[in-house]
């Protein structure tokens, strides 16, 4: 199978002591697979100001993980990911229906979403099972969700090339967006909906309580030391990435929880931007 | 948009008569309202190609509300008509929009030409940029005389800059409807005139019907073919001598513009304030 050929691959290009687990291999490949969608995603994320609402829509995930895993179907991932984009859809309506502060309306269905998925997970008495989705599991990932991951990633790319220009002009102003005839509510709907997928199907290996960072931080980095577009999309995603590989060595090594090991690192880097900001204008 | 018109050929023959053969833009019973709050009641306008028509009033009279509504973006009653002058049909017009306020963040990693391609090409900003692209966008900037701003990031334009370049984007593609909503807050005095004599300058040129809204309203005087003074509805129009002579206007605008402007009457207009 290909993933026996990516095994062969980096046991070739990478003879250290933790390439040699199979696991590790997989994990690589799907930190190589997560971190540019992350990077990518951030982007925009962080142009609309949007930290907040993303961090509500790992909530959103966490619940949905918890009805789909209650209800029992074959694969509670399923569930989860149509739950997180309904979530998604009712705030972003909301939030543009209405003039109230759209903080507000973000944290109040975010803190609803956690505490239902709580409650729903404590349920029984049966928590310790879920433990895994606050702080993820990288290194448990199997073939199969390898091969979901590769398909997510290629409809995000596809989807970033079609609505990019559109969400740019969203994030300068919406009425200009208008103006040219973007339907922008479509477009925060599509935006949200992706961040909602990807956001899902990751939290079990990143974790809900980390998540949020490595969406944010490349983004917030990158922000720093670069002026047009182009650069800005491809720092953060090589920041995302780099932060990835080297968060998942460091946690191998030091026998750490990986994908806070990796919002380490990122941070780090959003430091060493922050000092370089002054040179950029 | 439901504004879009339906084919009536007898609404479009009286539109006919009263254009008298020229292009021209009809804002018909225009309402709009948010929540229980009427902004906008009646509303109806009828601009000339090769006008420039200034939209003036208080804060909150409903300027921008109006502007917007014409773009579509705000649900509204009443229809937007456009008769071309060649066919005479209605339809929707081109409109090319400058925003009141771009809040958007200043350490924005974005550049002018990032701007001009989200807006006009389908190959996506993050991608590459082709000579041909970076071409066009020079050339629209050139009608501004922004073509030099290409590289720059929008966020460290100066005020002035960044209208020049918002302008030359409302531009491009040339529109048949050109809506301007107070473009030039946050620009000196000088930059202000600069700015004027290019909108008349490219009506001019290119024939363009132009709705400005500003609270210049000396430069309003100066420039503007039609005043509309606009409060919720219309409260009057006409040409700048006919509505600044109005009592009502007086009464919104207070009372000192008006003394200033009536003791130096003849003289230019520029030691006003
Ligand atoms: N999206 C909106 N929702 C509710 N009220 C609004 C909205 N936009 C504008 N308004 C209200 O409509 C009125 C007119 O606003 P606006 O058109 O911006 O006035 P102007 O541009 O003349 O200063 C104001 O009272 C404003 O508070
Ligand atoms: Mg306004």
């Amino acid at each position: 199978m290909m993933l026996n050929l990516w095994f062969d691959f980096i046991e070739f290009l990478l003879p250290f002591q933790w390439a040699g687990h199979d696991f590790m291999k997989s994990a690589l490949l799907a930190i190589l697979l997560i971190t540019p969608l992350f990077g990518l995603l951030g982007t925009m994320i962080v142009s609309n100001k949007m930290a907040f609402f993303s961090d509500a829509l790992g909530h959103g995930a966490f619940t949905g993980i918890a009805i789909g895993s209650l209800i029992g179907l074959i694969s509670p991932i399923m569930a989860a990911v149509i739950f997180s984009i309904i979530f998604a859809l009712i705030i972003t309506v909301i939030k543009n229906k209405s003039r109230a502060s759209t903080d507000t309306i973000i944290g109040v269905f975010s803190s609803i979403a956690i505490a239902l998925g709580l409650v729903l997970m404590s349920f029984g008495g049966s928590f310790n099972k879920y433990s895994s989705y606050l702080i993820g599991d990288l290194l448990s990932i199997s073939p199969t969700e390898i091969l979901i991951l590769t398909i997510v990633f290629i409809i995000v790319i596809a989807l970033w090339v079609i609505i990019f220009n559109k969400l740019l002009m969203v994030s300068i102003n919406q009425s200009l967006a208008h103006s040219r005839g973007v339907n922008t509510l479509l477009i925060e709907i599509i935006f949200t909906a992706m961040i909602a997928v990807i956001v899902t199907i990751s939290i079990q290996w990143v974790g809900l309580l980390i998540i949020n960072s490595l969406l944010v931080l490349p983004a917030a980095g990158a922000r720093n030391i670069t002026k047009n577009v182009r650069q800005y999309t491809l720092v953060a995603i090589i920041i995302a990435v780099f932060s990835g590989v080297c968060g998942l060595i460091a946690s191998y090594y030091l026998n750490t929880a990986t994908g806070a090991t990796i919002v380490l690192v990122a941070g780090i880097i959003f430091f060493l931007t922050l000092i370089l900001k002054n040179k950029f204008d | 948009m439901e504004q879009l018109k339906e084919k009536n050929p007898q609404k479009i023959k009286s539109n006919e008569n009263q254009c008298s053969g020229l292009c021209c833009t009809r804002v018909e019973n225009f309402c709009v309202n948010f929540g229980n709050m009427k902004v906008l009641e009646d509303v109806n306008l009828h601009i000339h190609c090769g006008e420039l028509t200034a939209i003036i009033g208080p804060n909150g009279g409903g300027k921008s509300t109006l502007l917007k509504a014409m773009l579509g973006e705000v649900r509204h009653s009443g229809e937007l008509k456009y008769l071309d002058e060649k066919d005479q049909s209605s339809g929707q017009p081109v409109i090319g929009y400058v925003p009141q306020h771009l809040s958007f963040d200043t350490d924005t990693p974005t550049s002018v030409l990032d701007l001009f391609t989200a807006c006009n090409s389908n190959i996506p900003a993050w991608l590459l940029s082709t000579k041909k692209i970076k071409t066009k966008v020079k050339e629209s900037l050139a009608v501004t005389k922004a073509e030099h701003l290409i590289n720059r990031r929008i966020g460290a334009l100066s005020g002035g800059e960044l209208q020049r370049v918002l302008l030359a984007l409302a531009l491009d593609p040339m529109p048949d409807l050109l809506l301007l909503d107070e473009p030039v807050s946050g620009i000196d005095q000088n930059g202000l005139e600069v700015f004027y004599d290019t909108v008349s300058e490219i009506r001019k040129k290119y024939d363009l019907s132009i709705i400005l809204v500003s609270h210049d309203l000396d430069l309003v005087e100066k420039y503007a073919d039609r005043v509309i003074l606009l409060n919720g509805t219309v409260l009057c129009s006409g040409s700048a001598k006919a509505v600044f002579n109005d009592p009502i206007t007086a009464k919104i605008f207070g009372l000192t513009w008006f003394k200033n402007r009536s003791s130096d009457q003849g003289k230019d207009d520029e030691d006003n304030q």
